[in-house]
Formats: C-alpha cells, sequence, structure tokens
C-alpha cells in the first residue's frame, strides 16, 4: 500500500514537470515562434501556441491529477479549444490521440504504438505527409525513433533538433508557407520548431528524473 | 418539403464573416438558416473551434449545413469542430470547397431553392473546378 501511493505520487510529480516544462518552454519562444511564422506565414503561430498552453499551465494541477490517457485527451482538447489557427487542431488532435491510444500503464511499446497513431492521425487532419515542411517532419523521425526501440532522451532530442533544422531547405506545399512557392525555402518551419522545443522539454525532464 | 439547409460562414476575419452574412441575408432574407464566425479565441484574426460550432448551432436546419471556409486553418478548425458534433449531426454538415463569398451566396441561394445539402454543395463547388 505504501509502496503504491509513493509510485502514485512519483507519476502525479512526474506528469506534472513534463506537462509545466512543455507549456513554459512554448510559452518562452512566443516571438520566436511567431518570428518562423512572420517569415513563411501569417506570424501567429508563437501568440496561438502561446494562448493553448496558458490554458493547459492555468489547469496544471487538474491535469498532473489525471492518470496519462485522460491528462493527455484533456490538454489536446484544451488546446483545440485555445489554441485558435490550423496549429490548434493539430496539437490538439496529437495528444488527444496519444490519449486514447495509451493503456494506463506505460510501456515503451505501447507508447511507441500511440506515437505512431498520434502521427497518422495528424497526417490525415493536416492532408498532409513527410517533406512538406510541416511539424510532420520532426514527428515521423521521432515515431520511427520509438519505434527501432530508441529510448535515450538525449539522443531522441538530438534528433529532433536535426529534424527541425533540416525544414529550413524545404520547399512548403502544406498551409499558408506553400502560397510563398520558392520564397519558403530557407526559413525554419514553426510548427517544426515548436514540435522540437516539446520533444526537448520532455526529454530534458526524462533526463533529470533518470 | 424538407427544411432548408442551413449556411455557416467561417472567416479568419469576424468583419470577413459579418460581410459575407450580409451579402446572404441579402439575396435570401431569413428563409435559410444562417450562421458565421470570425476570429481567435481572442478576438484577433484566426478562427475558434468553439465559435465555428456555435455558428454551425445557429445555421442548424434537420436539412443539414453547409460549411464555407476562407483560409487553411478556417478549413482545419471546422473539420475538428464537425468532429465535436453529437453523433446524429456529424453527418449533415459538410464543408464546400468553394471561395467562401461567392460560396455563400450560391450555396444559399441554392438551399432557398429546396435543394438537398448534396445539391448545395455541388452549386456551391462548381465556383472551384478541379
Amino acid at each position: 500500500m505504501a509502496e503504491d501511493t509513493i509510485t502514485m505520487q512519483d507519476n502525479v510529480a512526474l506528469r506534472r514537470a513534463l506537462i509545466e516544462a512543455v507549456a513554459v518552454r512554448v510559452i518562452d519562444h512566443v516571438d520566436e515562434l511567431s518570428d518562423l511564422d512572420r517569415a513563411i506565414g501569417d506570424g501567429d503561430h508563437g501568440l496561438n501556441m502561446k494562448r493553448g498552453f496558458e490554458e493547459i499551465l492555468a489547469r496544471l494541477d487538474e491535469l498532473a491529477d489525471k492518470p496519462w490517457p485522460e491528462a493527455l485527451k484533456a490538454g489536446g482538447m484544451a488546446l483545440v479549444m485555445k489554441v485558435g489557427g490550423a496549429s490548434g487542431p493539430l496539437y490538439g488532435t496529437a495528444f488527444m490521440t496519444l490519449g486514447k491510444a495509451l493503456p494506463e500503464k506505460l510501456d515503451p511499446a505501447a507508447f511507441s504504438a500511440a506515437m505512431s497513431a498520434a502521427v497518422a492521425a495528424v497526417k490525415a487532419r493536416g492532408k498532409s505527409d513527410a517533406g512538406q515542411k510541416t511539424l510532420l517532419d520532426v514527428v515521423i523521425p521521432l515515431a520511427d525513433q520509438l519505434e527501432k526501440g530508441e529510448l535515450d532522451p538525449k539522443a531522441i532530442r538530438d534528433r529532433a533538433a536535426e529534424s527541425a533544422l533540416a525544414t529550413v531547405p524545404m520547399l512548403a506545399t502544406r498551409g499558408r508557407a506553400s502560397f510563398l512557392g520558392e520564397r519558403s525555402v530557407g526559413h525554419m518551419d514553426p510548427g517544426a520548431r515548436s514540435s522540437q522545443l516539446i520533444i526537448e522539454a520532455v526529454c530534458e525532464v526524462l533526463e533529470g528524473w533518470m | 418539403m424538407s427544411a432548408a439547409v442551413g449556411i455557416a460562414i467561417v472567416s479568419h476575419s469576424a468583419e470577413v464573416a459579418r460581410g459575407t452574412a450580409d451579402m446572404v441575408r441579402q439575396m435570401v432574407g431569413d428563409a435559410v438558416p444562417l450562421g458565421h464566425c470570425g476570429g481567435d479565441p481572442d478576438g484577433g484574426l484566426g478562427t475558434s473551434v468553439e465559435r465555428i460550432l456555435a455558428a454551425i448551432d445557429d445555421a442548424w436546419s434537420e436539412g443539414g449545413v453547409a460549411v464555407l471556409v476562407d483560409l487553411g486553418g478556417a478549413e482545419t478548425n471546422s473539420e475538428m469542430a464537425i468532429e465535436l458534433l453529437p453523433a446524429e449531426r456529424q453527418g449533415k454538415v459538410v464543408i464546400c470547397n468553394a471561395p467562401i463569398v461567392e460560396g455563400a451566396v450560391m450555396a444559399a441561394t441554392e438551399a432557398w431553392g429546396g435543394a438537398s445539402l448534396d445539391q448545395v454543395r455541388a452549386t456551391a463547388e462548381e465556383l472551384s473546378p478541379p
């Protein structure tokens, strides 16, 4: 009993640390994300994400107290409702699908399968795929890494950084950036950057926890 | 005759949405249920799932609702909103691939004549040849 209680508190504390780290990381980069979006889009990605993740912070206690599937579903729905812009449904769908696909008792195989399901759902929601200069160019490699059994947070965040950087020379063929055609080349995709920030924040908390 | 199909207008701009709705009203008066919304959750340029759900509700008709959108995020957020509708309503709401102003006016005129949801959508989409 005592042991169970300790494990449960650990989970709540870890969940709280992860959710808070992700939200704070995104909010801290509001200007950078908006600048990236101003270069190739409508310039609202930073503020949109900030609005969404401020809602997450406002509900931190409530979300941290839920088991992972419920926390992710509720957090995803909050982003859908608050973000505005296409990133709301895209990130909302990602987190809600993760929540639906995860069992309450986490293990690496289940997490990998859930991540693949989330990536498939984002592809469907955005009618997009790899190589179109979107957040998928960061999360598809993440799902591939997990599928291959990569569990080292440092390796995962390094890969996310490489993936985000790899969107710089890409030509955008989805979203507002696609209106720019060739002029979209030479800028990092703001969605790829925000995905990288989220992955990085999660990995850094896990590195500190291990 | 079944209930006239409703029209929901979803723009990034509240003013574009309102102006488009005014043009629809000029054509069909109150004969067609109409909803419109524009702006992100803080009222800036953008779209909001919550406002889209309210606009679909305003436009609700047993005959269904045709949704007209402007740029990408309006479409993605409208798709999300449709998925959040009660199951019995989901199949009766469609997004038209058409320019928002012309599409809304054409769709409303068609709806006023008693056309089905599929006909309304097809008429609006004639404006965007494949």
